[in-house]
This record gives structure tokens, C-alpha cells and sequence, in this order.
């Protein structure tokens, strides 16, 4: 089986502070992690190719930096890397994002299956997954939190197909779809593992595959800020929410006073 | 805009029909559509047909046909006039999401702010419908302000399906032309919406919580939360039609509703094509848990390292039963096995804006804060007077929440008579 997982380099958040003077994000220091979402993507498509064989490729794109994302997920144990990056990519929105990635993925060659985190941490949009699936003109399966099989589809059917759990607000729904397809995947569908020794030791060694724009066969016209249809006109600062009234006394009093306050807006 | 050049140039190859197939040459081997990554190509009477509204000029047809059939002529610069208009484009479109066939509450909210958009622009707001047995859900529609539904009635879309209803959306929104089309940002919503959005090349804005008109260049503003709610970007889409958002629940109000109200409904049918979907829905699942659905909540009791045992939830349950709230749980919480993951609360679970949220035992880490802060009240019970949960909440409690917990389920008992 072929596996593809879309991987994005983001800011750890975890580190991100506020600025109280400027009230702006401090980035400086702040280091880059693997999306978290994709995290899961790259176990579950390792525990797919451990239970099935086959291949997994994790692709990003990003600055050269986001290599080092790359050498994280091959620690983890995919088998290759595709970087994809130029400067010409600079200012994708999701559509664009999602154009250059299916095309990555097209010169990439044969998939089974595509897996992407359910949506990144920085921009939260959860489009991009979606995106690549109605580019590639493939089916696809979003916030899966469980597959529960591959399997020989039905009677006079000889395709290969996966059963998942699709989360909803409600619970989740059991949808079944002929690969290849595309699942984005959320945080319950596994528990990521540590990179072993032998991982790390591949991570240092192996060379990834870099692609540039004049290497997609993709419109040039439909890349980067260019081919991205919606652009950002302002980012302001909300401002942040203050403490409020800090509520003292024995449990009984502040009880009566909490419920004094809130019971109008209950009732 | 400074980057609409490329846009410029791109409506006026299309009008100019710059793309041409010649069809003495052409074999109807199918190859060119399944390389178009826009879907723009059909094989009709056995020779390729492109729908130029679909296509780009992105020429990967033309490398993929090895007959030479397919022929883009290149402009010279002084072919680049005006931006096309979008006179074409009218209306507000809400997508009004079903499940057992009753409009979720999103899209009533969704209405609400649709009408006011509709108002401003002096058009129409428009309702889509999809769905079975539905006709009498599309009248309540039209009670929220919509003038127009269209609607799609068929056992095939009784159940959200990706496939089926992204091409009907994508159908309707290539044959009515609306200038913006807004979409609850639910778990169907932008797993579809994200679909359509490819389909019809528009740009997609997600998860707004603001949404305005720049009087002046007619233009859609959408205003959404980025790094967790720590920055706001106000976001166009000049170039392209529809301007696309999904909005959080819960953000705009309700639109009210006038039983009075006259529209009209305009019903639609596909054919079987439109409706096939590669991917099977084999079972719906609902959780049946001790409370309702988070995103839904007005009020919600969350959970987190403090509460110490999995036991000790009762209380929160307790809480959340007494005031008809749902159950929350911070990711310590969750990892530790005390909760499922659908009651996460925070960056990797949930981004929850009920009217008030009470927040047990949570010390309020950022990943916690992103995914709660925008609730209108928020009351925190800690015994740790640093918490910085405390810089965010409305009404704090610096106490044992063991002692706190059972006082205030007792209390909103008595008072609720519950």
C-alpha cells in the first residue's frame, strides 16, 4: 500500500506569549514543530504500513527550514520525504495550498491513501485535506477516529476498501469509500510513538526529495499569493480578555454569590 | 488589489475562448479528463467538450493528449483590459445543514446575519436545502428571512455525503450565481464546503466571526481568529465569485421567526450521476452520553487535572445535570483516560463558545484558552490563586472545588427546582 501524509511545519504555540506592551504575538524564539494533528497522520500511516506493507511518503510544503519536519516523520518511521518548496509558493491560501500539494502528489506517482491531520494549529482551517481530495478528484473521509478496516470490497467488486469512523458532533458515522481516498484524521485515532534510535539514525542520513514549481507541471498563475483567491487585508490584535472579579469567603458564601450572578442567565 | 493581474488576464483569455479542442484530431480517449485537476473536461458523443467556466487555461490538458487535439493560444500583454465585472453574481446563499431532517440551528443563525448582508447589498438571501422529506423544513427557512430556497429533495441526500452534495452544490452555485455563500463551520460543513470551494474556484474564508460588506467596493469582509484567537485577520476575496465563509455556531443571533413570511421555494432535481457517491455512510452513531453536545451547549462544566479521579467527575456531571449544561474536559483530563476525546475542550479538542463556561480544576494553559475564551462568562474554580485560568475568567473562586462543587449543584438545585 502507498501511503501519502501532508505534513505542515507551524509554530509551537506553547511557547507563543503575548506581548502585554505591544499586545502582539512574540515570535522570536519560538520554535517550529510538526503540526500536532499530523503527528497522528504519520502513526496512523506507519501502523497501516506495518499492518499491510507498503510505503509511506510524507510531503510538505514550506521554507527549506520545514525539511527538518520531514526528518522528524522519517525518525518516526515513513520510508521518504518530499519537500516542496519556492519562493513561489510564498502566500498560498488553502486553495492555493491545496492546488500545489495534489499537484506534488500527482508527480509523486501512485497512492492508495492520502492522510492529513484533521486542520494545523496556526490557521485552523481544516481545508487543505479536503482541498487535495476535490483537486485529485478522489473521495474522502474527514476527522476519522478510527479506521476500522481495509478490506476487498463487496461481491463483483475487487476494489480495495477502507472503513472508518467519521466524527460528528453527535458521536461518529461508519462510512466505507474504494481507495484511494483521502482521510483526515483526529487526535483519538491513536497514540503517536516515540522516534526509536534506528529512526533517528535514518532521519540523519536520508536524502529528501525536493521539488520546485517548475517541477509540477502546475499553473504558474495558480500558485502562491498569485493563485490565492482570498487575501488578507488586515490582522488586528483582540483585545485580551482581562480577569474579572476574583469571588471570597467560605464555599457557602461564594456559592450564594455565584448563583446570584449566574442564575439569570440559565434560567 | 495589486495581485488581481493574473485574474485579469485569466477572464479575458476565457472570453476570448483562447482554449479550443479540435475535433478532427480528437479520439474521445478520455485521457485530458482525467488529468484536468479542475473537472472542467467531458467526453460528450465521444469528443472532448471543456466547460469554460470551470477552466483555468492551466494547459495540463494539453500535455496529457497525445493527439494534439487541444490548442491554447497565448496573449500578448495588450490583450489585458478591465477585471471582468461580476454583475452576473447576485444574492447571499446560506447552506441551511439537516440532519434527520430538521434545519440545525447554525443556519438559522446563519440567516439572521445572511438577511443583514442581503439587506446592504440590496439582494436576495437565498437559502439551499438538501435533503429528504425536507419541503416543510424549506417553509421554516423562508420564515427566517430567506426570500428564496432552493431545494433538493432526494432519498440519495437524506444523509450528508461529501460526494453527492458537493456536486449539487457546486451545480446550483454554477447556475444561479450567488455573490456569497456562507456555511456553518460544523464537522459537515467543512468537510463539504472545502469541497465546493475547488469545485467552483472561490476563495474560502474559515470559521468566521465577523462578517460586514465594504459599502464601496461591494465586498464580502470576513473577519476570523487565527493562532488560537491571539490575532484577527480581516480576509477579501476580490477576484472571485462566490466569496465563500464557514461561520462558528453560536456567533451570530438567531434570525427570528415570522410565520407570515412569503418566499419562494424553488425545487431542483439531479440526475443519478449527480447523486452517486463513491464513499458508503453504513451506520450513524450517536453518542448517548450523560449530556448535550458541546458546540451546541449555552452552558457547560469542564473538568480538568484537578478533579484528580475519574470518580470525581461525577460532580461535574452533577453541576452540568443541575443547570442543564454540558460536560467538558481539559486535554490532562482527557489523557489520562478520565473522558472521552469528544468532551476535549481546547486547541487539539473543541473551540467551544457556550454563555458561560465553568471551568473545575483547569490551571489554563494557552491550548485550553484558545478553544474557551470567547465565551461570554466564564467562572473558574481553582485552589491555585496563580492559575492563569484566573486572567481569563469573569468570576473566579480561589478554593477547594471538593467543597465548591456540591454547594453549587445543591444551590442551583433549589433554585432551579430541578
Amino acid at each position: 500500500m502507498n501511503i501519502i501524509v501532508c505534513i505542515k511545519q507551524v509554530p509551537d504555540t506553547t511557547n507563543v506569549r503575548i506581548d502585554p506592551e505591544t499586545n502582539t504575538l512574540v515570535r522570536s524564539g519560538v520554535q517550529s514543530i510538526v503540526n500536532p494533528f499530523d503527528m497522528y497522520a504519520i502513526e496512523e500511516a506507519v501502523r497501516l504500513k506495518e499492518r499491510f506493507g507498503g510505503t509511506v511518503t510524507v510531503v510538505t510544503m514550506g521554507p527549506p527550514q520545514a525539511e527538518e519536519a520531514l526528518r522528524e516523520a522519517i525518525s518516526l518511521g515513513a520510508d521518504e520525504a518530499v519537500l516542496v518548496s519556492d519562493r513561489a509558493f510564498a502566500g498560498s491560501d488553502t486553495w492555493a495550498t491545496s492546488y500545489t500539494l495534489s499537484k506534488t502528489i500527482q508527480k509523486i506517482g501512485k497512492f492508495d491513501i492520502i492522510i492529513c491531520g484533521k486542520q494545523a494549529i496556526d490557521g485552523d482551517t481544516a481545508q487543505v485535506g479536503p482541498g487535495i481530495a476535490a483537486f485529485l478528484d478522489i473521495p474522502q473521509i474527514a476527522f476519522v477516529k478510527k479506521i476500522e478496516d481495509i478490506y476487498k470490497g463487496q461481491e463483483g467488486q475487487g476494489n480495495i476498501h477502507i472503513k472508518a469512523e467519521r466524527m460528528t458532533e453527535e458521536g461518529y458515522d461508519i462510512v466505507e469509500s474504494p481507495l484511494p481516498c483521502l482521510i483526515t484524521v483526529v487526535k483519538e485515532i491513536n497514540e503517536p510513538r516515540l522516534a526509536s534510535l534506528k529512526g533517528k539514525m535514518r532521519a540523519k542520513k536520508i536524502e529528501i526529495k525536493k521539488l520546485e514549481a517548475k517541477d509540477l507541471d502546475a499553473d504558474p498563475d495558480s500558485l502562491g499569493l498569485k493563485g490565492s483567491p482570498t487575501k488578507v487585508v488586515k490582522i488586528f490584535t483582540p483585545p485580551p480578555r482581562k480577569g474579572g472579579q476574583i469571588l471570597e469567603g467560605e464555599a457557602k458564601d461564594i456559592c450564594d454569590k455565584l448563583v446570584e450572578l449566574l442564575k439569570n442567565e440559565i434560567i | 488589489m495589486v495581485h488581481g493581474t493574473n485574474c485579469k488576464v485569466r477572464e479575458i483569455k476565457r472570453s476570448k475562448m483562447s482554449i479550443k479542442i479540435i475535433n478532427e484530431k480528437c479520439v474521445g480517449c478520455k485521457l485530458c479528463v482525467k488529468s484536468c485537476p479542475f473537472g472542467a473536461i467531458e467526453v460528450v458523443n465521444k469528443k472532448a467538450a471543456i466547460d469554460l467556466h470551470k477552466c483555468t487555461l492551466c494547459g495540463a490538458c494539453i500535455e496529457s493528449c497525445k493527439f494534439d487535439a487541444i490548442i491554447l493560444a497565448k496573449l500578448s500583454p495588450t490583450d489585458i483590459q478591465f477585471p471582468k465585472k461580476f454583475d452576473e453574481y447576485k444574492d447571499v446563499w446560506v447552506f441551511c445543514e439537516q440532519k434527520k431532517s430538521v434545519v440545525q440551528s447554525v443556519a438559522y443563525e446563519l440567516l439572521g446575519k445572511g438577511r443583514e448582508l442581503a439587506d446592504t447589498l440590496g439582494v436576495e438571501l437565498c437559502g439551499v436545502l438538501l435533503g429528504e422529506n425536507v419541503r416543510e423544513e424549506a417553509q421554516k427557512i423562508v420564515h427566517r428571512g430567506a426570500d428564496k430556497v432552493y431545494l433538493v429533495d432526494s432519498l440519495a441526500l437524506k444523509h450528508y455525503q461529501d460526494e453527492p452534495y458537493s456536486k449539487v452544490l457546486i451545480k446550483l452555485i454554477n447556475e444561479y450565481k450567488p455573490e456569497i455563500v456562507l456555511c456553518g463551520a460544523s464537522s459537515i460543513g467543512r468537510s463539504l464546503i472545502s469541497r465546493v470551494a475547488i469545485g467552483v474556484h472561490a476563495g474560502l474564508t474559515a470559521d468566521c466571526t465577523g462578517l460586514d460588506i465594504d459599502k464601496k467596493e461591494k465586498l464580502l469582509l470576513q473577519t476570523r481568529p487565527a493562532f488560537g484567537g491571539n490575532i484577527m485577520a480581516t480576509i477579501i476575496c476580490p477576484n472571485h465569485r462566490p466569496q465563500m465563509s464557514t461561520v462558528r455556531h453560536k456567533v451570530m443571533k438567531e434570525a427570528d421567526e415570522n410565520k407570515h413570511r412569503k418566499g419562494k421555494i424553488i425545487e431542483k432535481g439531479y440526475d443519478p450521476q449527480t447523486y452517486f457517491s463513491r464513499t458508503r455512510l453504513l451506520d450513524i452513531v450517536e453518542e448517548i452520553e450523560e449530556t448535550v453536545n458541546l458546540t451546541e451547549a449555552n452552558v457547560i462544566v469542564s473538568g480538568g487535572r484537578g478533579m484528580q479521579s475519574p470518580e470525581n467527575f461525577t460532580l461535574i456531571e452533577g453541576l452540568a445535570r443541575a443547570i442543564g449544561g454540558a460536560v467538558g474536559a481539559s486535554r490532562a483530563a482527557v489523557d489520562s483516560g478520565w473522558k472521552t476525546y469528544s468532551h476535549q475542550v481546547g486547541q487539539t479538542g473543541k473551540t467551544v463558545c457556550p454563555k458561560i463556561y465553568i471551568a473545575c480544576g483547569i490551571s489554563g494553559q494557552i491550548q485550553h484558552l484558545v478553544g474557551m475564551q470567547s465565551s461570554e462568562i466564564i467562572v473558574a474554580i481553582n485552589k491555585d490563586p496563580h492559575a492563569p485560568i484566573f486572567s481569563v475568567a469573569t468570576y473566579g473562586i480561589v478554593g477547594d472545588l471538593f467543597e465548591v462543587l456540591p454547594e453549587l449543584t445543591r444551590r442551583f438545585k433549589e433554585i432551579l427546582k430541578r
